[in-house]
Parts: structure tokens; sequence; C-alpha cells
């Protein structure tokens, strides 16, 4: 019974897996090509991984709704490893590098089978985000020339870094058509990535911007084909390349130097980032995961290797997960593992049939979409939010990242740990302490006999990421929708890394109905040795005060004295609000400006973030929360249409009223009890929805969410959905 | 029922010698039982004046304190005196680490405990003022020695008048032979936990069964942790003024390198400590 429910669920699933999948090999083609080309490898060889990934990770791997194929971070080692391994020789250098991919696969399936799905949590997380940070710079010095249309720019990251100026000068003074024509399909294409998240037209977000850049530049080589008299002026070396006979012309690795230094330094390499990589991802993707399930980590870091063992047998990159992709995957609502596997079908679809049009893709257009990648790995934004944090954190991140570019990974990232624990022992002014509690068990949990859920857990000596570990282990014992209380007041100091962790347990616990509470910390609030702990109690503090108002808050202050209303700038939260199925796939940040009469209403200014890491973009929008007296049934209205806000909802089905056609024309409502709603909407509601403007509304039984576009309201805007809202209120209260 | 007839106290002429008497000497009234004291070293005119100055102004003994003075390693010398004199409780004081908080058992005392035939009581905090014992925690884990612990646990606070008894399962994390690692394998180990401790449970009242447990609340808390770790962190966590452990099995050089139950409430006292055997 229970088995044919499975079936059942996986069955109607699958429209929308197999959509996301599409969606989703529209971002994966022209990145796994982009990346495996700023690896220096053959482009077929990030498709390869990419698909093979996603057949072999959808079927035995361990988490829901991951995408995986060629990553970021893999690109700077690649690109070192087939300089190094091939002296010179590239093509020989990649077979060498294969076989390094090979026998990194074999340690990540054997790093599963040592249940090290928690290495990612032995690095300081500062450290990491230097090392993301610097990969990032890497792939942008060198994509940047690249994107510019110059294919010979050479040297060192810091040496690329230095000549960008110079090549932005050389592309300008450049007498070859071909070169300023590359070049400026490049800047272009740059820009459609920025401004891509910018516009927010239903139907220019159908094509996700990478593909967008693909289909333009195309468009562009058939536009001088066909209509244009003059030849297409980008010269074929600024083409890309794939070999005609795809399949018949794998490359396979060659073994020959499995036993010298260099190549088990890329071994070492790769695993470590194909792992820290793709368990990142996953953590991260599991906070995005519609269905809140927890993924299998140790699972998946098998599935992960042996992918990556095939891939390299058949001259493809490491498989590993991807955020970006994933994230892409969950706003299309991909909803299990078959949308990883229909990725890959899509991108074999694609291979095999529109092989000469891939061929026309500038390379670029392709180097553009990796400088944003590399930029948004490194943005600035990051380096403010961890100087939020604290200064210390700055140090190891700088620390690492600069040690990173100017050495190697592996040496950048010890570099990190060495630092971060030289900064703890400052801080704490005591080395030893950390060395003679690093292998003692510090952490108590037991759960409570006064009151039955309670889960109470207690921390000694300290905790940071060298034993973060130990208590990981016992929080991941208890079920997320319980009670939990972590104690830190026997514990002298907490590091950055567990508080960023605990703030994570923190917003799962939340997702899945428990409460996660942390205890004990406000002695070492006051205390300066705690500095970690003080600022991450008080994430939001630059909130404005109540004395300095924007314009716009001056006239929401105005509204709010014309209806008698409250106003108050300061950040609230709003109970039940991430119960709408509008935030299942979507973060709340910060709920600002809020305007309230008597606890009822509410319209207030919301950020949140859809997608996770780098994939991630904070949107902010004005919405309305009507709290009912009675319980209503859950419910969402939107405009008929393809691209909206309801595939939350979708296993319901679109409610008609046969006897208002043009109501069910012109709107999708759907829910889970359908006699309730059709009570529901009676002949005065129909009307009233009919005859006012189109407002997206959903109800969660207990209240009701008005959103209008997904921005901040003007505030005519608010006048209005403060009208809308009231009127709608009084109808359904009635 | 466990009974402490004689009573062995180690005098160091530390600075901390006066608390430790004046505790041995309060233990020794509440008990019943005669105090001997015993020190290693040579007996000087001075060393006798010094002790004098002290019983003198300590609470009256019901039984004469009586003192041995002997020479050799302090470590034979005592266990050796434990055995011949039928002790069936030695006291020890415990070390403060500098600055911090927390309290260790020195090398000697250490050894002390290791290897003594009879009960053990280790101080953290020995007062010349008499501090009420309000919560005492026990083990209960599955041994053969518990049942006796238990037994000495309740006997001891009758005699203290210790209001409260927690008894403490520690349940090893191998008995849940499940690995976690994704939501089914967590709701599996659940239910494993919950029945384990229903049976743990089982075993500890049905032991209670047969002890007078009048006026005296008991709690049976589990917790599924590090076997001598977790109840050492959870007698810290409620403040518990007692803890009352099992006597370790033999040790060997194993256990000295891989350190487990006792040792690590050795190394970190979370409280008084006592040790039956």
């Amino acid at each position: 019974m229970v088995k044919e429910n499975k079936i059942k669920t996986f069955t109607t699933a699958l429209p929308k897996n197999i959509f996301s999948g599409f969606v989703v090999s529209l971002i994966a083609l022209p990145l796994g090509l982009g990346l495996a080309i700023a690896s220096g490898a053959p482009p077929i060889s990030g498709i390869i991984s990419a698909i093979i990934g996603g057949i072999l990770v959808s079927i035995l791997g361990g988490s829901n709704v991951t995408i995986t194929g060629p990553g970021n971070g893999l690109v700077v080692v690649v690109l070192s490893a087939i300089t190094v391994l091939g002296s010179g020789d590239m093509q020989q250098g990649f077979l060498y590098t294969l076989a390094a991919i090979v026998i990194s696969g074999v340690l990540m399936v054997i790093l599963g089978f040592l249940r090290m799905g928690t290495l990612g949590d032995y690095f300081p997380s500062s450290a990491i985000q230097g090392m993301l940070a610097a990969i990032g710079i890497g792939i942008l010095a060198k994509q940047f020339h690249l994107m510019l249309g110059n294919i010979d720019a050479k040297g060192s990251i810091i040496e690329l870094l230095i000549q960008i100026p110079q090549g932005i000068m050389e592309l300008f003074s450049s007498n070859s058509e071909s070169i300023l024509y590359a070049g400026g399909v490049g800047v272009i294409s740059l820009l459609i990535m920025i401004f891509y998240s910018k516009i927010r037209n239903k139907f220019f977000q159908l094509i996700p911007a990478p593909m967008w850049i693909v289909v333009l530049s195309v468009g562009l080589f058939y536009y001088f084909e066909y209509f244009s008299s003059s030849p297409y002026p980008i010269d074929s070396t600024l083409l890309i390349n794939i070999p005609n006979d795809i399949f018949g012309n794998l490359a396979s690795p060659d073994f020959g130097k499995v036993w010298s230094f260099d190549f088990i330094n890329v071994v070492i390499a790769l695993t470590l980032i194909s792992s820290i990589e793709s368990l990142l991802s996953i953590k991260a993707v599991d906070k995005l995961d519609p269905l809140k399930r927890r993924s299998n980590v140790n699972k998946d870091l098998k599935a992960l290797g042996f992918a990556t063992v095939v891939s390299g047998f058949l001259g493809g990159l490491n498989v590993v997960t991807v955020i970006a992709r994933s994230s892409v995957n969950v706003n299309n609502n991909g909803s299990n593992r078959s949308a990883n596997f229909f990725h890959s079908v899509f991108l074999i679809l694609f291979i095999l049939l529109f092989t000469s049009e891939l061929r026309k893709i500038p390379l670029p257009a392709l180097a553009a979409i990796l400088v944003y990648t590399g930029y948004k790995l490194a943005s600035p934004e990051n380096v403010k939010k961890i100087f939020k944090i604290g200064k210390e954190q700055l140090i190891i991140f700088f620390a690492t990242l600069i040690i990173t570019i100017s050495t190697s990974l592996i040496t950048g990232i010890i570099s990190g740990i060495i630092v971060t624990l030289i900064i703890h022992s400052i801080i704490n002014k005591s080395f030893s302490m950390f060395i003679r509690n690093m292998l003692k068990p510090n952490v108590l949990m037991f759960k409570e006999n006064e009151s039955d859920n309670n889960y109470y857990v207690s921390i000694k000596n300290y905790c940071t990421f060298l034993n973060y570990n130990k208590l990981k282990s016992k929080l991941d014992q208890i079920p997320e929708d319980k009670d939990v209380i972590v104690d830190f007041s026997m514990c002298d100091f907490v590091d950055h890394s567990v508080m960023e962790n605990m703030n994570n347990y923190l917003e799962t616990f939340k997702r899945k109905g428990g409460n996660f509470e942390i205890i004990g910390l406000d002695n070492h609030g006051t205390d300066s040795e705690h500095p970690f702990a003080l600022r991450r109690l008080i994430p939001f503090k630059n909130i404005l005060s109540n004395q300095n108002f924007t314009k716009r808050q001056n006239s929401l202050l105005s509204i709010s004295k014309e209806l008698d209303w409250n106003f108050t700038a300061k950040q609230t939260e709003i109970e039940s609000l991430s119960d709408f199925g509008y935030f299942k796939t979507r973060k709340i940040k910060s709920i600002t400006n809020i305007l309230s009469n008597s606890d009822k209403c509410r319209i207030f200014d919301i950020a949140f973030s859809e997608g996770e890491l780098i994939a991630k973009q904070v949107i902010r929008a004005t919405m309305f929360y009507i709290k009912l007296d009675d319980a209503i049934p859950e419910f969402t209205l939107d405009k008929e249409g393809i691209f909206e806000y309801i595939y939350h909802f979708t296993s319901f089905e679109d409610i008609d009223f046969e006897e208002y056609p043009d109501f069910s024309k012109r709107f999708y409502l759907a829910g889970k009890d359908e006699n309730a709603i059709r009570k529901l909407f009676s002949h005065k509601l129909i009307l009233f929805f009919e005859s006012n403007p189109y407002y997206h509304i959903e109800s969660n039984e207990k209240a009701l969410l008005i959103v209008g576009k997904e921005r901040l309201a003007s505030v005519k805007e608010t006048k209005s959905l403060v009208d809308f809202g009231m009127r709608l209120q009084k109808i359904i209260s009635k | 029922m466990q009974q402490f007839e004689n009573i062995l106290i180690g005098i160091a002429f530390s600075p901390s010698l006066k608390p430790n008497l004046y505790e041995a000497v309060r233990l020794a009234n509440i008990f019943d039982s005669q105090l001997i004291g015993i020190h290693v070293g040579d007996k000087t005119p001075e060393k006798e004046a010094q002790l004098k100055l002290i019983l003198d102004n300590a609470p009256t003994l019901k039984n004469e304190l009586k003192i041995l003075w002997q020479k050799g390693k302090p470590v034979d010398v005592i266990l050796e005196t434990s055995k011949n004199q039928n002790i069936d409780l030695l006291i020890l004081g415990a070390l403060q680490k500098e600055k911090l908080l927390s309290y260790y058992v020195g090398s000697i005392a250490r050894k002390l405990t290791r290897n003594a035939q009879c009960s053990v009581l280790l101080l953290i905090k020995p007062s010349i003022e008499r501090l009420p014992c309000k919560h005492i925690v026990t083990n209960g884990l599955e041994d053969i020695k518990t049942k006796e612990t238990i037994k000495a646990s309740f006997f001891v606070s009758k005699k203290l008048g210790c209001k409260k008894i927690t008894i403490v399962e520690e349940i090893n994390q191998s008995e849940v032979d499940i690995k976690i690692n994704d939501d089914r394998s967590l709701r599996k180990a659940t239910i494993i936990k919950e029945r384990i401790k229903q049976r743990e449970q089982f075993r500890v009242k049905d032991i209670l069964s047969e002890i007078d447990t009048k006026g005296i609340s008991v709690n049976i808390q589990s917790i599924f942790g590090k076997r001598g770790y977790s109840i050492g962190h959870y007698a810290s966590v409620v403040r518990a003024d007692l803890l009352i452990m099992n006597a370790p099995k033999k040790f060997n050089l194993w256990d000295r390198i891989f350190p487990h139950d006792l040792e690590y409430i050795l190394s970190e006292l979370p409280t008084d400590v006592l040790i039956v055997k």
C-alpha cells in the first residue's frame, strides 16, 4: 500500500520534474561547456561529467533535489593539473588528469564508506569562504581575458588580474574585427548575466540567462549566415570546438604518472575540493527542499565518487553537487531525483541534435557566464558580511584567499586552518586548551523527563570547528520537529563556524516545526572574549532606527496617519508566515516597515531569498497579511498562466466553477480541500475577484497573504493594496 | 546493607588539611564509624601540635581518632593500611586547577582510586562549615555492581538527609546499531532508543522495588552517550552535590591509553564523587 502510494506520488511528480530537468539542462549546457573550457579541458568533458553525474547520482545518490555535474571549484585545480602534469602538452596533461579524476572518484567512494559526510565541518567557515573567493578570483582572472576575445592571456592569477585594465584597452584599440565582435559578444553576455535577475518579467525568465546568451550568440551567427552580406566576423579559433563524432572520440585516462608527487597532489586537491563543494551544496540545498527532507550525505558521496570514476574513464571531469543548478531545480519545482536524471537526458538530446549549432557559440560568451560566476563567488558583499561578523574573520578570510591565489588550494586551506587556530589561541590566551580537549567528549544530550519532547544539549570546554563534529553528531540524532535547548553556559569559547551552524539548525528546526533554542551565551555576550557569539546574536543591527526615516518610510507614516493605523520601521516577526506555500522554497530574512491596525491586518516590507550561496538572490516585496477570526480552507489564487507561484501547490488541480466560466478562465485556484474551497468562494467573493485588480492570494487556514508584485510597493500601490485587502477581509470574514 | 565502619583519611599537612579533617570527622559521626588518620612521613612534635590544634576546634568525634605514622611510598603505604585496618571508605581531597573552576584528581589520589579495595570518596570542596547535600546522582548502568551502588546511594542519602536521587542510565551509542543518515533512519533510531530506554528503566525499577525509597524523590534519566563521561557532565549540569559510581573493573594499560568510564570523571571532577566497592 505504502509502496503503491510512493509510485503514485512519483508518477504525479514526474511531469514537473521533467520540466525542471529541462530548465536545469538549459543552464547546465553552457555552464558545462564553459567550465570545461575554463579548466583547459575539451569542452565536451564538462557535458560528459553532467550527463554521467545526472544519471548515476540520481539512481544511486542519497539527496533529493540536488543537481550534479562539473563544479566551479574544480576549474582552478583541473587547470593547474593539466598544465603541471602535461608539462606544457595540454592534450597529454588532460589524459593524466583524467587518471587523477578516476582515482579521486575512488577516494570519494572510500570517504563515503568512512562516513566522512562530516568532512566539511572540519574546516573553519571563514577559511572555506576565503577558498571559494580565491576560486572565484581564479576563474574571473582567466576568463575575463577570454571574454574580451583574447585567447592568449597567460600567467599566474595575480599577473592575469593586473593585465585586466590593459586587456580592456587593447580591445578598444584592436583593429581585428574578429576580436572586436568577440569582445562585444562577451561584454553583452556579461550584461545579460548581470541584469537578468533585475528584470522580473515572466516571459523573459522562461529561459535562464546562460541559455539566452547561447541562443542570442548562435542567433548572431545565423544572422550573418542568412541575412547579412558580410561573413561571420568571429574567427573560428574563438568558437567552441566540439568533435564531429562525440561519443566515438572519448578521451581515456593515462595512468602513466600515478606515482609522481605532482599527480598525488592533484588527486588530493581534486578529492578535497569536490567533496567539500558537494557537501556544502548538499547542505545548502537541503535548506531549500520544499518537502523538508534530510539528505543522506554519505550515500551521496559514494554515488558522486562512483560517477566521477565513470566520468573520468569516459573523458569527463569530476562529478560534484552544484549549488546554482540545484537552486534552479528547486525554483522550478523539481521535487525528486528524477529531475537530475532528466537534466542528463536533455543534455544528451542537445548534444546529439544541436551539435552544429553548439559549434557556433563564441568562447567569449561562455567566458562571460564564468566571469559572472567567479564574481559571485568572490563578491565584495561576501567580504562585507564576513567583516560584520568580526575583524578576525576577515583576517582568516584574506589569509586563506591570498595564500590560495599565490600558491595552491591545499596550501591555502591548510593555512586558513592554522590562522584560525592561532587567532582562537590569541583570543583565549591559550593554545593548550584546544589541544588538550580536542579528542575528549564535550557534549551531553538527553531527553528531559519533566517535559516530554524536550531535548537538552550541554556543551563543555570549548566548541569550535575542531570538535564541532561531536556536537553535530548529537544534534543530528534529534528529530527536527522536537524542541531543543542548546546550552553553552559551560562552554568557554564558541567560534564563528559553530555559531553559523547553530543558526542553520535553528532554521531547519523552524522549518520542520520544531524549536531550537540557544541559551547560556548571555554571559559571553558582555565578555570581550567572545566576539563571535556577540555578533551572531544581533544579526540585523543595522536596520534603520526610527529617527532616520527614508522618504518612503515617511510616506508610509503619513498613510498610517490617514488610515489611523500604526507604523513602525523596526524589524519584527510575523508568526506562521512561513506556513504559506509561497515561502516553502523561499527563506524570510527580515520584515520591516510595518503598517498595522489592531494586529489583524499588517502591510510590511519583506526581504526573502531564493536559491542558495552563489545562486542566492534577495528579493524585497511588500505584502499584506490578514489574520482571520475563523479558519478557512487552505488555497492559492492566481492569474491563470504558466509560470506562476502556484506551482507550490502542484499536486492539486485547478478548481473551476461551471457557473462562473469567466472567473475559471482568468484565475487559477487550487487547494487541498476542494469542497471547502468551493463553499468559501461564494457568488459575492467571485464577483469581487472578477471586478478587482489581480493579486496573488494565499490562505494558510489562519491567515491570508496578499502579494502584489515581487518587489517593494510604491506608496500608491500600498494604498490600493490596503483598500483591496480591507474589502476582501470584509467579504471573507462574513 | 553497606556500612562504613572504618574510614581512612590521608593526612598530608597541606593547606586543605583543616577542611579535609573537618569533613572526615563529620562523616565519621554521620556514619557512626571509626576514623583513622594516616600520615606517610616522620612523626615530629610540630606536626603533632598542628594536628591537635585542628582537632581541638573540630566537632567532637563519637569514636576517638586513631592516627598512624608510617614511612614508605604514600600509595603503597595507604593501600596496605586500608587492607590491614579493614577500611571501608577512603577519603581523598581533589586539587583545583589554577584559575579555572575545575577540579582534578592528583596522581597519588588517582593511583589510590584505581587500586583501592574499599570505597573511595573524592572531595572537591571540603569545607569547615557543613554544606547540606541536596541532590545525589548515581549510575544505573547495566552492571553487576550497580545494584549495590544504588543501595549504597539510598543508604548514604538517608544518612546525609538528601531528599533527591537521580539514577542515570548511560546507554552506549553502539547499542543503537543504526546509523542516522536521513529521515527514515532517524525515525528508526528514535524508536529503537525509546525501546532501549523503556527496557533500561524497567531494569532500574526492578532494582528499586527491593529498596525502601520512602521520603526520597527518585528520578530516572536515560542518556545516550559515552559511558562515564555523560554522567559526570550530567551531574554538573544538574548541579548535584554528590555523584555515586560503581567501582571500575580492573584497570590495565589499555584503559590508560584510551580513557573510559571513571577516567573522564577523574580528570574533571564535576562534584564530590563516591566510588562504591
